[in-house]
């Protein structure tokens, strides 16, 4: 790395970065803190830990930021292939860990692989769509950039991580960004709005619906010729989704997925069993109030209410001993962390370096919505980390190397080579 | 910016909105998820409160506590487990055990379930150093009842744990309280329980206690449950259960100058340790299932006999005070009384006039026939004049309950012209009709208690105070005027005196010559009441000294063939025990304690059983 490059580093990007660590470490340790255990870097411990997990991350950015620049040219393909193979190998060889087969044990470190084939992802995404002949227009580029996003998507389906699986259609705001129409993100979100009214109702009714507002479009646009076509056309494809939602629901879906979307959507209680996660979580944010518990007070998280606290759940022991204030504080340094990013990426003049830009605010996006969503009870629990704040060494790992490229690409956007 | 990166933001603003709008409802409005919270954490522990002592009126302590030890397992908590060291230390089957743990174990494997219950504190200090070797278990430790002496069982009563059924019905009780199931127990249950205090502690998601809720500022201690000193007088209540040994019936004695109960004995009865510790539901079944001896079953209060001559007393008096006699009024038996068809047999045995007083030391039926007929002829119409009659036996106690402080009780039985006009399909009946009536026979029925309290209204010469157990609360004297306050009959005190002569002489010249205690004044009378069941019941009241009586008493024995034969002796035995302290009878006092009619019942249970084969065969 030359001089310049260390100068150019994003600072604020850094900072930001160091608050969320800062943050999620501090809540780990409350989060596992007991009245029993005191020691902070007790390796035993879940803090303890973590702070290793973070000197780790330490050693990734420096060699990250100390690597020549040009590798960014031929590693993806390599690394691409290679994570790929770790995920077949994961399933064929992994440590099963609560129901999922997606570890690789060593003595006592456990690795995702998962969660690093979304770098890899990002970075070979960026290098195909960087290159110069590549148009969003043409349909092979097209097929090939989706392709390459879906085939490690649908590799780790079957571990079973559904989550993560979610998480690399988060990679649709890169196409997006590069050309493709918006009409599709909001067509996504359409059917999965639709999704949701036809399980809370009854799909004929919910079917008239449509027919009645696609009969008024049509009488109220009834100057404009031919707009009944395409009116009508949309309207098939709504109830079709409508009708196919009950088999989808019944007999794509495994029983657990069922169960959680039935609970958040009311349909069904069961505070014991599947839902006692979400009801647990809410009861802690709840009881945080406005300003919370304070630090190491919170009893929900003292004495373990909380399934998975540390890990997909640490939004609750921000909401409980932080309070509103507390959880409106992190909400607010993750979003401007997001805008940081989108403002950094805007400024890349390397299409490879604005791809890959697009694709880390993307996946840290798709993680912070569905994990805070989850734990407010607004989505179903699907396992997935709050990045840079949830415990865990592979997502630290994976989510500050993916940073860090881009810091690095960003410290050489000016650099012509 | 180009345009394209504002769908992106827009997103990321639109979330932020939406979450701290929820959150705000989650954290702000939501006040359900705080008090949530706080159930998660703070578990409230019963602090049981030590049940109020019951002593006996000479501050004799009756009823104590002592300490049990639940045996608990955690199954969560439990490793390797050596179950047949485990079962040699604790006396338990092995199969027994399995049964335990498994119901544990479905109950839920992080809370305590319990093993075994109620160790005596002997079994106890013998196990608990083997602890250590079975982790997962401990003791949990509980306040029994102790029993100090091994009778008076039907009056202390005893406790057992709450019902799903009893907690649904009264909120302030919850699982695994005890409360008063019969006795004293029951019916001063509000008084004896005293308040259980509340003790606050955190635990976390295993139910791992975790200390005491904010330094223990809201637990409150227990409050232990009031001392009772009951009226009876506990040695004397042992001597007549040792004298009813072996025999089936009731004792009772009060103190007829205030009410309180002496002795309130029932036989057969069990011993109150029974119900106490591991063996508790074992044997409570056992005594619950006995159908022949019934020793559940409080005879001095519950059993409805037919009271047979002790009624004569009460219908001369009520013959003297509606005017149908006089104490001179004469009439002559020739061996029973007639009226046209109707022949009432009498074994009096004598041929010539009769006085008032000689009538009743010769328990002439006769006499007390034409005594009752005439009682009722005062009335043109029978039904009026039974209607009369009915009145003033009922003035006496009969034929209504007490409503004292027994748990239990029975109204017994007085036949009112209602239940004649239904028996006859008419109201033309005739005082002839009800003639039984006039001997204590027929439709009479009263318990041991009823005759006792009748026996003393005579002593007090026309009142009585109701029959009650308990006398001071806390060594407070109790204060209810339905105890305090005398119950007058119907009947004038100038009546009793010929009476009361006449029960004298029975003592004297009549039938209980032979439990006459020298230097006592005593006046009773002996029964013999004829019953469907078989052999004819032994029946005596009786109250002492004559003048200023300490003591009324009636005693039947079910099937005891004769008044004198077994009752009168007893009640005499119980008197001498109360008056002088004593027993200066020892031969009459051990064919008493050894007299047995365990052969007349296995007799009669063996006739009954014949004849319902009988009866079952001629059904087929």
């Amino acid at each position: 790395m030359n001089q310049r490059g260390v100068f150019q580093i994003d600072w604020p990007t850094i900072l930001m970065y160091l608050m969320l660590v800062g943050i999620g470490w501090m809540n780990i340790y409350a989060a596992t803190y007991s009245d029993q255990y005191e020691g902070l870097l007790d390796i035993n411990q879940n803090h303890g830990r973590q702070l290793i997990f973070f000197l780790g991350a330490v050693v990734i950015m420096l060699l990250v930021l100390f690597l020549d620049i040009r590798l960014l040219r031929i590693a993806p393909w390599p690394l691409y292939i290679i994570s790929l193979a770790s995920l077949v190998a994961v399933l064929l060889f992994g440590q099963k860990i609560s129901g999922a087969r997606s570890w690789f044990v060593l003595g006592p470190i456990g690795i995702q692989p998962g969660e690093f084939a979304k770098v890899a992802a990002a970075l070979v995404l960026a290098n195909y769509m960087g290159r110069l002949e590549f148009s969003w227009r043409k349909w092979k580029d097209r097929i090939i950039a989706i392709l390459l996003v879906a085939i490690p998507a649908l590799i780790i389906l079957p571990q079973p991580d559904l989550g993560s699986t979610i998480v690399f259609s988060a990679f649709i705001f890169v196409f997006h960004r590069e050309g493709m129409s918006s009409g599709w993100i909001f067509l996504g979100l359409a059917v999965g709005l639709i999704f949701v009214l036809a399980l809370l109702f009854d799909s004929l009714y919910l079917s008239l619906f449509f027919l009645a507002i696609a009969l008024i479009v049509i009488f109220i646009q009834r100057k404009k010729s031919r707009r009944w076509v395409s009116v009508l056309g949309v309207l098939f494809v709504v109830i079709g989704v409508i009708q196919s939602v009950d088999y989808t629901f019944n007999n794509l879906l495994e029983d657990r997925h069922r169960n959680r979307i039935n609970i958040l959507l009311g349909l069904e209680q069961d505070l014991k069993g599947v839902g006692y996660n979400t009801h647990q979580a809410q009861i802690a944010i709840g009881s945080g109030g406005l300003t919370g518990k304070g630090f190491l007070q919170g009893t929900q998280t003292k004495y373990n209410f909380v399934p998975e606290q540390h890990t997909d759940f640490i939004f609750c022991t921000v909401g409980e001993e932080w309070g509103l204030v507390g959880s409106v504080i992190l909400l607010l340094l993750f979003s401007g962390f997001l805008m940081r990013l989108i403002f950094m990426a805007e400024r890349q003049k390397v299409v490879m370096y604005r791809v890959y830009g697009y694709a880390l605010v993307s996946v840290l996006f798709f993680h912070f919505a569905i994990n805070i969503a989850m734990a407010i009870g607004l989505f179903p629990v699907v396992g997935i980390p709050l990045p840079f704040v949830s415990y865990g060494g592979s997502s630290l790992w994976a989510f500050s190397l993916m940073l860090f490229i881009f810091v690095k690409m960003d410290a050489h956007r000016m650099d012509v080579w | 910016m180009e345009r394209r990166a504002f769908l992106l933001i827009g997103f990321i603003v639109m979330l932020f909105v939406i979450f701290t709008s929820r959150l705000v409802y989650l954290q702000l409005f939501d006040e359900s998820l705080k008090l949530s919270a706080e159930n998660n954490v703070i578990r409230r522990l019963k602090d049981y409160a030590p049940r109020g002592h019951i002593y006996d009126r000479h501050n004799r302590l009756i009823v104590g506590n002592q300490s049990a030890y639940d045996l608990m397992v955690i199954p969560s908590q439990v490793r390797d487990l050596d179950t047949s060291a485990f079962c040699e230390h604790f006396h338990m089957d092995r199969e027994d055990l399995r049964k335990a743990l498994k119901k544990a174990v479905v109950y839920s494997r992080l809370k305590p379930s319990v093993v075994i219950k109620q160790m005596m504190h002997s079994e106890y200090a013998a196990v608990q150093e083997k602890l250590v070797f079975y982790p997962g278990f401990f003791f949990q430790r509980r306040l029994l009842r102790s029993y100090q002496y091994d009778g008076a069982a039907n009056i202390a009563g005893f406790i057992g744990e709450v019902s799903e059924a009893f907690v649904r019905n009264n909120p302030e009780y919850a699982r695994g309280d005890f409360y008063g199931v019969a006795g004293i127990e029951k019916s001063y249950e509000s008084t004896l329980r005293g308040k259980d205090g509340v003790r606050r502690i955190v635990v976390d998601v295993h139910n791992r206690e975790k200390g005491q809720f904010e330094g223990g500022l809201y637990d409150t201690l227990p409050v232990s449950g009031s001392h009772l000193t009951a009226t009876i007088d506990i040695e004397l209540q042992r001597y007549a259960e040792r004298l009813m040994a072996n025999k089936r019936g009731g004792v009772v004695a009060i103190d007829p100058q205030t009410g309180e109960l002496l002795v309130v004995a029932s036989s057969p009865t069990f011993d109150p340790n029974l119900l106490v510790g591991r063996d508790r539901n074992r044997n409570y079944v056992e005594l619950y299932r006995d159908s022949v001896d019934k020793p559940l079953f409080d005879r001095a209060l519950l059993a409805e006999y037919p009271p047979g001559s002790p009624f004569k007393i009460l219908n001369a008096l009520i013959g003297l005070q509606v005017g149908a006699i006089t104490p001179n009024t004469q009439y002559t038996c020739g061996g029973g009384f007639r009226h046209g068809s109707l022949f009432v047999r009498c074994k009096c045995g004598t041929g010539h006039p009769l006085p008032l007083k000689a009538g009743i030391y010769k328990s002439c039926n006769n006499y007390f026939c034409t005594t009752y007929k005439n009682i009722i002829e005062r009335h043109k119409r029978a039904p009026v004049g039974l209607q009369n009659w009915n009145a003033h036996v009922k003035s006496f106690g009969m034929g209504e309950f007490f409503n004292n402080d027994l748990p239990t009780g029975r109204r017994g039985l007085v036949p009112d012209s209602t239940y004649y006009n239904n028996v006859y399909r008419t109201n033309r009946w005739k005082a002839v009709s009800t003639i039984s009536n006039g001997i204590g026979q027929g439709e009479l029925l009263v318990t041991p208690l009823q005759l006792a309290n009748l026996a003393a209204a005579i002593a007090n010469r026309g009142y009585y105070y109701t029959p009650h157990i308990v006398s001071h609360i806390d060594g407070e004297p109790i204060t209810d005027p339905h105890f305090t306050q005398p119950k007058y009959t119907m009947v004038d005190s100038i009546h009793f005196e010929t009476v009361i002569e006449g029960m004298f002489e029975v003592f004297e010249q009549g039938t209980a010559r032979l439990s006459r205690i020298e230097g006592i004044a005593m006046c009773g009378k002996t029964g013999t009441a004829e019953n469907p069941h078989g052999q004819d019941h032994s029946i005596f009241m009786a109250f002492a000294p004559r003048d200023n009586p300490k003591i009324a008493i009636a005693v039947f024995i079910e099937n005891g063939y004769w008044g004198s034969r077994w009752a009168a002796p007893i009640a005499s035995l119980v008197m001498e025990k109360f008056l002088t302290g004593e027993i200066k009878r020892p031969e009459m006092e051990k064919r008493m304690l050894e007299g047995s009619l365990r052969e007349e019942y296995d007799n009669q249970a063996r006739r009954l059983q014949e004849r319902r084969e009988r009866n079952a065969a001629a059904r087929q």
